[in-house]
């Protein structure tokens, strides 16, 4: 279904819409090839499925192209991810000379003509050795603060062919002798994970994922990974039962086919110890109003990551109102104001000491929940990444 | 003072010019005082204009606690509060351009670090990150000729609008005084008015709370009319 750019009027700041309508004026007729490497799931597709039709409505020419790979590609790609984020993968010669190769078929097939074209990850970065005309951007949605280096200066060879990169944010950038903006991902305030829900459509999906709703609910939404920590959180929870009668919930996506996830969540059943107010929730794929009935649900909401890429999740949560008890990780801290739309931890026993805190605080739950609301919809929503790109068309590719 | 004054239609128009911040990251870094002082000393003015002033652009409406940058990091980062305190007393108003607020927080700093025995850093947090603004002007068609058109318009307008004629127009355009204070002055001739705008420190809360203080400096003045 497209949103149309009015719809948003009710949900964005006061005059954003107007304001985009006119930030639009200065970039109108020009062109914009969005590059990706998958349609559909979380990350770049998810936010170019509700930017791009934004941005033809606006009067930009834009066009979303998604590249074609092998198996055996897709393969590399995923070690490449992985290495890039700081993991031990062994990448050899042949893999990335499959990555040179489909990048090289994919550049001759698709069609790259346009103002600007904006490559997202690095799956399809290679195609910036056949750019013909216009800006070409490099729109990464990882955190290279780590990376491993073999695997990194093989992208970065790419990288320096571009004339800007986007990074979520500054911890994430490498050095390159290019500009490097930042720019914040956002939430689609009207998509199923974040629109309004009522009362009996709340309650209907949280029955069906057998959570009662008796008693407060501290919520983690997370995958089963060690960097999100279930285990911390499960510690946390454990130093506020004793003060407070409330249930944990731990939902994630499904681990079947995930050797870590597997191992991670029997950790977290193994600790939860068949406590009844501990709920281990393996959601399946695309679970967006799933989310977004248990984040309405929840008391409080947890992030108690040790690692996290940006965790978009916590706007989610704010949005709904609730305040945030999240891990001192950079994007977590990005988003959280401390102590004003919840607080920012640095242990598992932090964690328990502010969820505690604000469970003897009703009014403070109900205050920074409102006050995170508004700090969202000023800084994270998708009306401010479309003014973002907008104004990358306008300075990136003058005319 | 003269009803007449209030009612004025001018013969200039004011056109009001909102704005757009995209952010860049420079690449800079500092894990510790004595490499923010460094890192303040370097970095281009309109990095300093970033992290003093275009503060209030991202924070259009939540008043944190600390109202520019560099003391903010220190405290929440580094968990120095008295370097914080100090950097966060340091007001940009009360400097005539932007290379003279760059010498006051390299002093302060300094100073703070001359009576220290270590040099506090980053254990947890995270590292201060170095930016800029790439500002684009975006007209958004408003024009007014009357003060009375004028206050409305400042009620109604993109909050960015308020940012871009009070803190850019002034601070990075080196414009003598805001856009609004030289238009009321040149524009409608209310001498009276212009200095009350002019004499408004925007830097002591939101844009919001700025937005506000233009509408009562506006409406207190039609008032005495």
């Amino acid at each position: 279904m497209t949103t149309a750019l009015d719809d948003y009027r009710e949900v964005s700041p006061k005059g954003t819409v107007d304001f985009l309508y006119r930030l639009s004026d200065l970039v109108k007729g020009r062109s914009v090839a969005h590059v990706s490497a998958v349609r559909y799931g979380g990350g770049a597709a998810e936010l170019l499925r509700r930017l791009v039709p934004m941005m033809t409505a606006l009067g930009v020419e834009t066009r979303w192209e998604v590249i074609a790979g092998t198996q055996e590609f897709f393969t590399v790609v995923k070690r490449l991810t992985d290495a890039l984020q700081g993991r031990d993968e062994k990448i050899t010669e042949d893999m990335y000379q499959t990555f040179r190769e489909i990048n090289e078929r994919n550049a001759k097939a698709l069609n790259l003509e346009a103002d600007m074209v904006m490559i997202h990850d690095h799956q399809p970065a290679g195609m910036v050795e056949y750019r013909t005309r216009g800006t070409w951007l490099w729109r990464c949605h990882l955190d290279l603060s780590q990376p491993q280096r073999r695997a990194w200066t093989f992208l970065r060879r790419y990288a320096l062919k571009y004339d800007a990169a986007i990074f979520s944010l500054s911890g994430f950038a490498q050095r390159l002798p290019i500009p490097k903006f930042l720019v914040y991902p956002s939430i689609d305030p009207l998509s199923p994970k974040n629109r309004e829900m009522n009362r009996s459509e709340i309650n209907q999906i949280v029955d069906r994922l057998g959570i009662p709703r008796t008693k407060p609910v501290i919520l983690q939404v997370a995958k089963f990974e060690r960097f999100k920590d279930p285990l911390g959180a499960i510690l946390a929870y454990r130093i506020v039962k004793k003060h407070h009668d409330c249930r944990l919930v731990l939902a994630g996506s499904g681990v079947m086919h995930d050797t870590e996830g597997e191992a991670v969540l029997a950790e977290a059943r193994e600790a939860a110890a068949r406590d009844p107010d501990i709920h281990l929730v393996q959601l399946p794929p695309e679970a967006d109003l799933e989310i977004n009935a248990l984040q309405r649900t929840a008391t409080i909401v947890l992030q108690k990551s040790l690692k996290e890429g940006f965790g978009v999740t916590v706007s989610e949560a704010m949005w709904k109102g609730k305040p945030v008890v999240g891990g001192n990780a950079e994007g977590i801290a990005a988003q959280i104001i401390d102590e004003v739309t919840g607080y920012v931890v640095h242990s598992a026993e932090g964690a328990g000491f502010r969820l505690r805190h604000l469970l003897n605080n009703p009014g403070l739950i109900t205050r920074m929940g409102a006050v995170g609301r508004e700090h969202v919809r000023r800084n994270f929503l998708i009306t401010r990444q479309l003014s973002d790109f907008l104004t990358l068309l306008k300075i990136m590719s003058p005319q | 003072m003269t009803q007449q004054a209030h009612h004025k239609i001018s013969d200039s128009t004011f056109t009001f010019i909102g704005c757009s911040e995209v952010q860049e990251i420079l690449g800079q870094q500092a894990e510790d005082e004595k490499e923010l002082a460094e890192l303040v000393e370097e970095v281009p003015l309109d990095s300093i204009h970033f992290h003093t002033h275009s503060y209030f652009l991202r924070h259009r409406f939540i008043e944190r606690a600390y109202p520019n940058d560099f003391a903010q990091w220190v405290v929440m980062q580094v968990g120095d509060h008295v370097l914080g305190e100090r950097l966060a007393v340091v007001d940009p108003f009360d400097y005539p351009n932007l290379e003279d607020l760059r010498e006051e927080i390299i002093s302060i700093i300094d100073d703070h670090l001359s009576r220290m025995s270590v040099i506090p850093r980053v254990v947890f947090g995270e590292p201060f990150h170095c930016k800029r603004s790439r500002i684009l002007e975006v007209p958004i068609g408003l024009e007014v000729r009357s003060l009375a058109e004028f206050r409305q318009a400042v009620a109604d307008v993109d909050v960015s609008a308020i940012y871009f004629h009070m803190f850019e127009a002034h601070f990075r355009l080196g414009r003598e005084e805001s856009d609004f204070s030289a238009w009321i002055r040149s524009g409608l001739g209310l001498h009276e008015l212009a200095d009350c705008i002019r004499s408004i420190n925007p830097y002591l809360g939101s844009l919001e709370r700025l937005r506000s203080s233009l509408i009562t400096a506006c409406d207190e003045f039609l008032a005495k009319a």
